[in-house]
Formats: structure tokens, C-alpha cells, sequence
């Protein structure tokens, strides 16, 4: 039994609704809904790879590249918002984060 | 049943596993170090496919930095992580429900799907006996993805200019350095030359 697309692409479904689940299950706690964020980029990243390699066309790597900088990238800004976030209001539930009463 | 599918099911099995644990355990600490598993068994799984830059980078870049930095932040922050965990059972049925629903859907849409005939390749891969993946892929960023490469660049350094501006602060009440001021002061505004009379002092 040879691996195909099918079989990537299923981790990579299962892998996406792991973090879709770890945002309901951990709807307090920012740190864990980025975390889950971050699974699910994964998820698309390896969709990517997986059609990449099984078309033989280099665009879906390239693409999987960018998305990998916007990632580092949101991650950090996250990180750094919820650092100065705890720093003024000690806390990082999302249920109290209502400041701008939104 | 080849080497291959072997090292296909372990590196799936392992980054589902520790995906799942990411999500499920109660120390975020932990859940970091779990998501790190999970990247490196992804980056299995894409040398498995033959992208092994962007294996490389996952474990160089992303595990050895964005993942240190969740780290740094969870180990930095002084939270009660006990009560951000209150009402997990509360949400875990429509949690699992929505899960499960959006699984079916993506499966449903594997089991039926077709490429279209006419696609072709925008950039075909060269066979791996002439070229490494590294420089195939090095090729066609430099050449025909420069904006996209460039692009990224600014986006990571809006992301680090960010980042700085939002978590540094001066406190008010530190006496700093203050380089200008002390290289502008003259000897006339620095030295005054008193003459005392005896006995008197300077009122």
C-alpha cells in the first residue's frame, strides 16, 4: 500500500479540526487559542507541501514559505500584545478582556 | 509495507497525538512542548515529501524560534492557569460537536475530488538527480517570486518593529543616560566661578 494525497491531506484535515476543537475547549486562556492557531497553519502548510509534491510543481512550496513568515510574524505580535496586555490588567482571560466594550 | 509508509504512519501518528495533546493538557508549559513534537514530526512528514528546506526551516525557525518564544511568554507570565481552565468541560460538547462535523466535511471532500486535466505546472520541480530542493527552490524565489520574497521580508519586519514598540516601556522614575545633554554641556554652563568673601559663604 503505497502513501497518496489522500493520506496527507487527511492529517492534515484531522490536524485542522484539532485546532478548531483546542479554541472551543480553551476559549480562556489566549495563549492556548494562539497555540491552536498555530496547528492549524501547520494543517495548511502540510495541505500545501502534500500538493506540491504530488503535482511536481514548486509554487505550493513557495507559498508555504509565506505562509510560514505570516505566521512567525501574527505569533509574535500575538505574544507581544498579550505580554503588554498582562502588564497592564494582570490578567489574560478572554472573557475580561472587554476594554473597548466591542 | 515499505520503509516509507512506516515512517509515514509513526510521523502522522505522533503529530496527531501530540496535536491532540496540545489542545487536551492542563500546563501550558506542556502544551508548548507538545506543539514542538508536533513540528518535528511535520517536518517528517515533509521530508517524506521531498520539501526538505522547508523541514529544515520548520525545525531551524519555527521551532527553535517562534515555539521558544510561546515559552518564554507562558514561563514569563505569572497567570493562575487553573482558573483560564474553568468551563473546558462546559464547551467540550459543542467543541467535539462542530470538531467532528467539520472532520466529516473535510474527509467527505477528500473521498470525492478530482484535478482538473488541463492544470499545468507554474513551476515544475526538477527531477532530484539534478537538483537539490534547496536550489530548485532558490531558483524560482529569486528569480520569478522576488515581490513574494520581498513582501515576506517587510512583513517580518513590520512584525519586529511592532513587537518592540508595543512591549517596550520607560519607567518614569529610572534616572537614564542622557548622551545628547551630556554632550552638549560647555564648561560655561557646567562651571561657575564664586568668589566667596571670607566669613560669609554663599547664600
Amino acid at each position: 500500500m503505497t502513501i497518496g494525497l489522500s493520506h496527507y491531506l487527511t492529517v492534515a484535515a484531522i490536524l485542522f479540526t484539532l485546532g478548531i476543537f483546542g479554541i472551543f475547549l480553551n476559549r480562556k486562556n489566549v495563549i492556548v487559542i494562539l497555540m491552536s492557531v498555530e496547528l492549524m497553519l501547520l494543517a495548511v502548510n502540510l495541505n500545501l507541501v502534500a500538493f506540491s509534491a504530488f503535482h511536481h510543481d514548486l509554487v505550493g512550496q513557495i507559498f508555504a514559505l509565506i505562509v510560514l513568515t505570516v505566521a512567525a510574524a501574527e505569533a509574535a505580535i500575538g505574544l507581544a500584545i498579550i505580554v503588554v496586555y498582562f502588564r497592564n490588567r494582570g490578567t489574560i482571560d478572554v472573557a475580561e478582556i472587554d476594554l473597548l466594550k466591542g | 509495507m515499505t520503509l516509507s509508509t512506516l515512517f509515514f504512519y509513526l510521523f502522522a501518528g505522533m503529530c496527531v497525538a501530540s496535536a491532540f495533546m496540545v489542545i487536551a493538557v492542563k500546563n501550558p508549559v506542556h502544551a508548548v512542548l507538545f506543539l514542538i513534537l508536533a513540528f518535528f514530526n511535520a517536518a517528517g512528514l515533509f521530508v517524506l515529501l521531498g520539501a526538505e528546506f522547508l523541514a529544515m526551516i520548520l525545525v531551524v525557525v519555527y521551532v527553535g524560534a517562534v515555539l521558544v518564544l510561546f515559552l518564554f511568554v507562558v514561563m514569563m507570565l505569572d497567570v493562575d492557569f487553573a482558573v483560564l481552565r474553568a468551563g473546558f468541560l462546559k464547551y467540550l460538547p459543542v467543541g467535539a460537536t462542530i470538531g467532528i462535523l467539520l472532520l466529516v466535511e473535510l474527509i467527505l471532500i477528500l473521498v470525492a475530488w478530482v484535478t482538473a486535466p488541463e492544470i499545468t505546472a507554474q513551476a515544475p520541480t526538477p527531477p532530484v538527480s539534478q537538483m537539490s530542493n534547496t536550489m530548485a527552490l532558490g531558483q524560482i524565489l529569486y528569480t520569478k517570486y522576488v515581490y513574494l520574497f520581498e513582501g515576506a521580508g517587510l512583513i517580518l519586519l513590520v512584525a519586529m518593529i511592532g513587537a518592540i514598540v508595543l512591549t517596550l516601556h520607560h519607567k518614569r522614575d529610572v534616572k537614564r543616560q542622557s548622551v545628547a545633554r551630556q554632550v552638549e554641556r560647555t564648561r560655561e554652563r557646567a562651571v561657575e566661578v564664586v568668589e566667596v568673601e571670607t566669613g560669609r559663604g554663599i547664600s
